[in-house]
């Protein structure tokens, strides 16, 4: 087997690394910089949703919230003299510690009824965001104050415009995470979340703890998101209560199947596709949506499995 | 490790599928639960392995009461089974399915598996070497990188005998494990069953196959309608008129007139 000394997870961070590097020689201007870390970030999210979705099977359609989570916290807490690290790191805890709380008892839903509990969950998260203007700015909200990326590049003697310092951060959280997820998909752990994915009794038989390992995937999975959107408050410098609505969580899910929901390369793909497409398709002006659209019905109609497992199937069957 | 199963029972729909069905398995020998389609062999099973909750009766391992534990907890006790409707993980491939059965030896923690520290390498190369001995006594050392879900119906009852191996059980309960299997595959699952008990496991054993049962079973247990009818030896049952008249029927009373011969 190729590559057994390195291991995967080392493996997909050098891939995901190499790719990051490729970008940015490819990126003639900030604004591709921009689309670009917007990839990363998306990659990072929907890297936690491959994680539930693919390796478990459970949907949820309210990650946005902890996303939003993520971001606000990194938002809010510096208002109140906390270093943009240390809220950071507060708001991916917060939603770590939320995803454990209400995972128990939603957990021992399945299918749609796990869709739509998760659904009501982000629901509220979101609620409180466009409300609480005192804390959250409301609907319009609110400015990022804090690190700069710059500044850690500086540290290294590294002068980078600040999009292209934010694209390397968000490249290399995103290569990290991707490690992290394929790490455990060839772990002891990741067996279990494997084998709950295709048959909870024979799993139980076995010994595994399902309630306990769902809720483990679920928390990782709420981590990813949170780590995603306070890199977005930092590198867009401004959050809206968008980031945990109901279309934020929709289409992180979509991105995931998209791409393929059992490979962190699938993650990859559909965050890029679903993230780049948009900025191309822009020259379509009033039809931007439909092709968008007309592509992704395509797609899942021809490649149920999503594109990454799809095509690696037919390059697989190719060689003899 | 002994199973003892004491007035055990559940209703559907207000109908008894088991209905205070009692017996003893002990270790190092075959015992079998036989008897028509809908006599509740399966949902025995399901009862004893924690998938149904039992409304009646008492389940003990070695003196233990272990009745109302979850599935996942029987697994720590000793127990492991197959599934009469196949249980396996078809997008893994054939070795990963076995190596899902050594979980509970695997002592690596959530973050040494994130971090893919030699710890959780270490658990996993272990879980390898396990799982690759227990397919070749399955028979299945050929197939163990192909997908489960290429695999014939007889290779994934094997397979799912291979996988509850690995776990360590003293107690195995199989739900027709020589379903699908032909005359040859039938006598290797055969002799691996009995091999199995000889080590000193529990084995309880669900099968069609009357000549299987008649040449590896130490005990039998008939079950008719959700009711035990008959219990005893190899021997006893075949001359049991009651089993013969109410049961067995003419066909079955020749079949293990033929295996007797």
């Amino acid at each position: 087997m190729a590559g057994r000394s390195i291991g995967p997870g080392l493996r997909t961070f050098l891939i995901f690394a190499a790719l990051v590097v490729i970008g940015a020689a490819l990126f003639p201007s900030s604004y591709f910089y921009r689309v670009g870390t917007l990839v990363w970030i998306n990659t990072l999210s929907v890297t936690g949703i491959v994680v539930l979705l693919g390796y478990v099977g459970l949907v949820s359609l309210g990650h946005a919230g902890f996303f939003a989570i993520g971001a606000y916290a990194t938002a809010i807490l510096p208002q109140y003299g906390l270093p943009s690290g240390v809220a950071m790191l507060a708001g991916i805890g917060g939603a770590a510690l939320l995803a454990l709380l209400v995972g128990r008892p939603i957990l021992r839903l399945s299918g749609y009824y796990l869709a739509i509990a998760t659904l009501g969950l982000g629901m509220l998260i979101w609620m409180v965001l466009s409300k609480e203007a005192w804390l959250t700015g409301g609907p319009d909200g609110m400015a990022v104050e804090g690190m700069s990326a710059r500044n850690l590049f500086k540290l290294v003697g590294l002068s980078l415009k600040s999009a292209e310092a934010w694209y390397w951060v968000a490249g290399g959280c995103a290569s990290l995470g991707a490690a992290l997820a394929v790490n455990l998909g060839h772990s002891p752990w990741g067996r279990a979340l494997r084998a709950i994915h295709d048959s909870d009794v024979a799993a139980r038989s076995l010994g595994i703890d399902v309630a306990r390992a769902k809720s483990a995937a679920f928390v990782i999975s709420a981590v990813y998101a949170a780590v995603a959107g306070a890199l977005l408050a930092l590198a867009n410098g401004y959050i809206t209560p968008d980031t945990g609505g109901f279309m934020h969580s929709v289409e992180m899910v979509t991105m995931a199947v998209l791409g393929g929901a059992s490979s962190v390369f699938g993650a990859l793909v559909g965050a890029l596709i679903l993230t780049a497409l948009p900025q191309v398709l822009t020259v379509l002006a009033d039809y931007e949506h439909m092709v968008l659209g007309a592509i992704m019905v395509l797609t899942m109609i021809a490649m149920r499995r999503g594109l990454v497992p799809a095509l690696a199937g037919l390059w697989a069957r190719r060689r003899p | 490790m002994t199973l003892e199963i004491d007035g055990i029972g559940i209703s559907f729909g207000g109908i008894k599928a088991v209905d205070g069905v009692g017996f003893a398995a002990r270790p190092g020998e075959v015992t079998s639960i036989i008897g028509p389609n809908g006599a509740g062999k399966t949902t025995l099973f399901n009862l004893i392995s924690g998938v149904y909750p039992t409304a009646a009766g008492t389940v003990r391992i070695d003196g233990r009461d272990v009745t109302r534990l979850p599935a996942h907890l029987l697994a720590r006790a000793g127990m492991a089974r197959t599934f009469q409707n196949l249980q396996i993980f078809p997008q893994m491939t054939a070795r990963d399915n076995v190596m899902t059965g050594c979980h509970m030896r695997e002592r690596a923690s959530l973050l040494a598996d994130l971090l893919g520290l030699p710890s959780s390498r270490r658990e996993t190369a272990k879980s390898r070497i396990a799982a690759e001995a227990a397919l070749d006594r399955a028979g299945l050392a050929e197939l163990a990188d192909r997908p489960a879900s290429e695999l014939s119906y007889g290779q994934l009852k094997r397979l799912e005998i291979a996988r509850a191996l690995v776990t360590g059980c003293s107690i195995l309960l199989l739900d027709e494990p020589a379903a699908g299997c032909n005359a040859v595959e039938t006598r290797e699952v055969d002799d691996l069953i009995a091999a199995i008990a000889s080590e000193g496991r529990t084995v309880v054993l669900i099968e069609h196959d009357m000549r299987m049962v008649m040449r590896i079973s130490a005990r039998i247990v008939v079950l008719d309608q959700g009711r035990k009818i008959a219990e005893g030896t190899p021997e006893q049952i075949r001359n049991d008129p009651q089993v013969i008249a109410a049961y067995l029927g003419a066909h079955g009373a020749a079949e293990a007139e033929a295996a007797h011969g």
